[in-house]
């Protein structure tokens, strides 16, 4: 018997299990993917917003808010990008100053700090490739930006590393309430736990309506998004947001942590619940948008497109907290946007619900805070680059030549807790296959460092999901 | 560490290079390789075809790297395998790290750049869908294929008809895979003729010109794609889509020059190359650094890699000669400018003073041309007209400029069109 | 048959062949569009006896993710390619292997040797 059960391994379920390892507790976390992050936390605009857009006295912007300052402690002591760079929203005209105003006064009332109405020659010197349409903006220098799905796997690994439990491809098929808890029915078969905290996303409505009467929908929205090579990372300098109008919220354009370029998202209501394909038209109507903000974005440097899933509660805020009919069931469901800024004050606040129900709760004397360090062997020092490789050979030999990433990386990102077991595992934790050429050289080196050290064979290692097979069988 | 010429990369141009620079006297020369053989991507194309040109026979890929590799034994050219070069600046001094030597750096009197290309991935032509597993460029295929032994599918579509893309239709269903069909969204083929005919045609695989690939359907591995007509504006004609079963898309949709390196060291490059800007010695705009092969623009035969890299190499030793010497100052320069019809020519710069007796220019035309006449031109006077019976874009032309030619040129443009 | 299209595959070229059935000729055909007589003689072939330079890989003992690379030294009948491809399916080879040996001779009874195109060992 568990004393907690998260289900779901987002940015959410992670950074839940991460609080609550600090505490004598014994905790599983489980997922039906077979990798951390591997839902809406794996492709989302990867932001942290300063907190002025959700309406005062929501959720969102409680959380929001308290969350931002947050980043920095945390990123710090698991060693993931962050960078507070700042954002702006761009007014195009006298309804869009207006519209600035509304928000500025919306960020002050929900206590946002070190914001600043811009006019247009302080917006053009902070950003000179911006549009000349450009009348003000709304600075806010709180914004940041950040590696949602490195942050989800560091919080992940770190927790396990407290004592966290990670049970990965273990779907919850069924939940049931007992006396003192819970009974979840999983692939795997029954496990039980006290409490159990529902994180699942897009699926948070099915395991909230399996155990209560006061049952809620979950709408998935998706939105879609071009990624541009790192050439063109530098077009901008903060995060560039559209003034909302009743025709929408406009489409975003930001520098990424590792340098590219980021361009979205639009959004749209969808039946089915992963339908993250992409579709030309749409995606020509994000560049259009996006346009009105940055006249010349070059679109010949594209190097993927992407979509992801965001779950849009149809309350219109996150919904956390027991349902009245299931004490000791924590919900933390409908974490659309701003739902990564508001992370770490979530899981601030679910720690101390499953104190409140678990009558206190007690320190652990061996927690640490830290995560091993990672090395980035193309950001260190010659001297440094040298004496790694003495240690350890494998640093010397680069397996990914578009963001220089070496077999001592990959190994690591593999034998880490929480470690990588799949291609894309690998590149979301060391990044090859990121670059210009998409894995087209350094894959089957992938493949073969993951079959190797996990003694598998080659034809075993997927790209993503279980059933995303890479090779059909030997020639010969 | 110092060498007179460090040669980055060992496919066929640095080989070639380095060969011929040490046959002209260079004594220190250093090629650098990122892979755990030399000879790039010759090694994967097992198919034959190659040195009809160098040497009037039929050899597969191995074979003809292998001629260029005991070469480099026998001349006793150092070589480091696994090794990879992190950075070069305009002082020829380059960062290179392995396993065994760490990081180190060397100082270079000469470099000749010769890393090849690269494939034009799925999200460099945007196509929609999802993003399951099996969608290989062909050259990944190719690799896994006859490399390392292990087939990519059973169920294909190849999207685009450049020559590798050809090479792999035949070579999967060689090995027992169902090929359902290529197809190439211009109306003309992107590969050799041949390889369409031995290829494509000797086994019944259908090429559906003027046709692309609009959906990508499967959430884990690839399930089919949607494939539809286009227009003469590359727009999608609606009402000609239509569903293939497959299990598997690999994509042969273009080369890029891998020109990161060059870009580090401050040469100047062209946009309708990707490469770097060159002289008639295949000197870039960093003296003393030169370029050939597929990094300098994309051929479509070895065998002329391995003579534009015969003269870089040339150019590289007589650099290397004169170093010390007398400075040698360009400034009678003529720019070659691609017009009607030339997608580019190379050499763009000619350094008037310094000119063989032939001068050679490679180029690349834009659409298929019949009976017609290439035109060399300067300020509207015709220098030389150059009859063709039909052109390809898939196939780079050459034509020769004899210096005197040049002489009593004035200004300092000359341009090449399709009349 | 009358009149036949065929591109030659012999050189990068690829002269577009024009094959016609001629009673007079010794070899019983016109042909025209080549640039050279191995054009020439490669359109009688492809009339009487198409054949193909067969490559493949063959796998190596002892080498889990590395195939050697094989030709066949002359051109087999092109309908012979798949029969080839079964018989290659089972060889296996052991190191060293020099660019040139034979690893299978009169392949299939086609008089043509199978010959490794690289050196392994």
């Amino acid at each position: 018997m568990y004393d907690v059960i998260i289900i779901g391994a987002g940015i959410i379920g992670n950074f839940i299990a991460r609080e609550l390892s600090k505490y004598e507790l014994d905790i599983l976390l489980m997922d039906k993917e077979n990798d951390i992050s591997n839902g809406a936390t794996k492709a989302n605009t990867a932001i942290i917003h300063a907190g002025f857009d959700a309406p005062n006295g929501s959720k969102m912007a409680y959380f929001n808010v308290r969350g931002n300052p947050m980043f920095d402690q945390v990123c710090d002591e698991l060693g993931v990008p962050f960078k507070r760079i700042g954002s702006l929203v761009l007014a195009f005209d006298d309804t869009d100053l207006k519209t600035l105003k509304v928000l500025y006064n919306r960020g002050l009332k929900s206590g946002v700090p070190k914001m600043e109405i811009l006019n247009r020659d302080q917006v053009e010197k902070m950003e000179p490739n911006i549009s000349h349409n450009v009348q003000g903006a709304l600075y806010a220098k709180t914004a940041g930006i950040i590696g949602p799905w490195e942050l989800a796997i560091a919080l992940g690994e770190n927790a396990i590393e407290n004592g966290v439990e990670l049970s990965l491809n273990t779907e919850a098929l069924n939940i049931d309430k007992t006396s003192n808890g819970y009974n979840v029915f999983t692939n795997k078969g029954k496990t039980e736990g006290r409490i159990v905290i529902n994180c699942a996303g897009i699926y948070a409505d099915k395991l909230n309506n399996m155990v209560s009467h006061n049952k809620f929908r979950i709408i998935p929205k998706k939105g879609q998004y071009y990624l541009m090579d790192k050439t063109v990372g530098n077009i901008v300098n903060t995060v560039i947001f559209q003034c909302p109008t009743e025709k929408g919220k406009g489409i975003v354009v930001t520098p990424t942590v590792h340098g590219n370029l980021i361009i979205g998202p639009d959004s749209e209501i969808i039946e089915e619940k992963e339908d993250t394909k992409t579709d030309s038209h749409r995606l020509k109507f994000v560049a259009k948008v996006a346009s009105k903000s940055l006249p010349n974005i070059p679109f010949d440097k594209v190097i993927t497109t992407f979509a992801g899933i965001r779950a849009e509660p149809e309350t219109g805020d996150f919904i956390i907290g027991e349902p009245e009919d299931a004490p000791g069931f924590i919900n933390v469901a409908g974490i659309k946007s701003p739902g990564l800024s508001a992370s770490p004050a979530i899981a601030e606040y679910v720690v101390n619900m499953v104190g409140g129900i678990n009558n206190g709760l007690v320190k652990k004397d061996n927690y640490n805070p830290n995560r091993k360090k990672i090395i980035r062997f193309n950001q260190l020092s010659n001297e440094e680059k040298n004496e790694l490789i003495k240690i350890d050979p494998r640093y010397g030999k680069v397996i990914c030549r578009c963001e220089t990433i070496t077999e001592g990386e990959i190994i690591d990102a593999i034998h880490r807790k929480a470690g990588a077991t799949t291609v894309d595992g690998v590149k979301r934790r060391a990044r090859p296959g990121s670059g210009r050429c998409q894995g087209g050289f350094c894959m089957p080196r992938v493949m073969e460092i993951l079959a190797r050290e996990q003694g598998k064979d080659i034809e075993e290692i997927v790209k993503d999901s279980l059933d995303s097979y890479i090779l059909t069988g030997k020639t010969k | 560490m110092n060498y007179d010429l460090v040669v980055v990369g060992g496919g066929p141009a640095g080989l070639a290079a380095a060969i011929r620079a040490k046959e002209l006297g260079v004594m220190d020369i250093l090629i650098i390789e990122r892979d755990n053989e030399l000879g790039g991507i010759l090694n994967q194309c097992i198919h034959n075809g190659f040195g009809l040109h160098i040497f009037k026979k039929e050899l597969t890929g191995p074979e003809y790297a292998k001629i260029f590799m005991d070469k480099v034994e026998e001349l006793g050219i150092d070589y480091k395998l696994n090794t990879f070069v992190l950075d070069i600046n305009d002082k020829k001094e380059l960062a290179v790290v392995n396993s065994t030597d760490g990081f180190f750096s060397i100082q270079a009197k000469a470099i000749i750049l010769a890393m090849g290309c690269r494939e034009r991935p799925r999200g460099a032509i945007n196509i929609p869908g999802t993003r399951p597993s099996g969608i290989f460029t062909a050259g990944t295929a190719q690799r896994f294929i006859n490399i390392e032994g292990y087939m990519v599918g059973k169920k294909v579509v190849i999207l685009g008809s450049g020559d590798i893309g050809l090479i792999m239709a035949r070579r999967l269903t060689l090995e027992g895979a169902k090929v359902e069909a290529v197809a190439e969204i211009m109306p003309y083929p992107n590969g050799l003729k041949r390889n369409i005919a031995q290829c494509l045609e000797d086994f019944n695989i259908p090429l559906l010109l003027e046709h692309t690939v609009i959906d990508i359907i499967g959430r884990s591995r690839i399930e089919g794609v949607i494939l539809a007509k286009v227009d003469e504006d590359r727009n999608v004609i609606k009402g000609t889509e239509k569903h293939i079963e497959c299990d598997t898309l690999i994509l042969s949709v273009g080369l890029i020059p891998e020109n990161e390196l060059s870009k580090s060291a401050g040469v100047k490059m062209d946009p309708l190359t990707s490469g770097p800007l060159v002289d008639e010695t295949l000197e870039t705009s960093v003296a003393g650094i030169f370029a050939c092969g597929n990094v300098l623009h994309v051929h479509d035969l070895v065998d002329n890699v391995t003579k534009e890299s015969y003269k870089a190499g040339e150019s590289a030793a007589k650099y290397i000669k004169e170093v010390g010497e007398k400075k040698k100052i360009k400034d009678n320069i003529v720019h070659l400018y691609p017009e009607k019809g030339v997608r580019y020519v190379l050499p763009q710069y000619l350094d008037i003073d310094n000119l063989d007796e032939n001068i050679n220019l490679f180029m690349r035309v834009d659409n298929i041309y019949k009976n017609i006449e290439i035109i060399v031109e300067t300020n509207g006077k015709v220098i030389k007209k150059f009859k063709r019976n039909q052109l390809f874009p898939s196939e780079m032309e050459s034509i020769l400029l004899r210096k005197e030619d040049l002489n009593n040129m004035t200004g300092n443009k000359v341009s090449v069109y399709i009349k | 048959m009358g009149r036949l299209e065929k591109i030659c595959i012999l050189c990068p070229i690829g002269c577009n062949l024009i094959i016609e059935k001629d009673p007079t000729s010794k070899e019983g055909y016109k042909v025209s569009g080549n640039r050279c007589n191995r054009g020439f003689q490669y359109a009688i072939k492809e009339m009487t006896n198409p054949t193909r330079v067969l490559t493949s890989t063959v796998r190596i003992k002892g080498f889990s993710n590395s195939m050697l690379p094989v030709r066949t030294d002359v051109g087999i009948p092109k309908n012979k390619m798949l029969q080839i491809m079964d018989e290659i399916r089972y060889l296996e080879i052991e190191t060293p292997i020099n660019a040139g040996d034979i690893i299978a001779k009169n392949i299939c009874n086609t008089n043509a040797n199978l010959i490794a195109t690289k050196s392994i060992g």
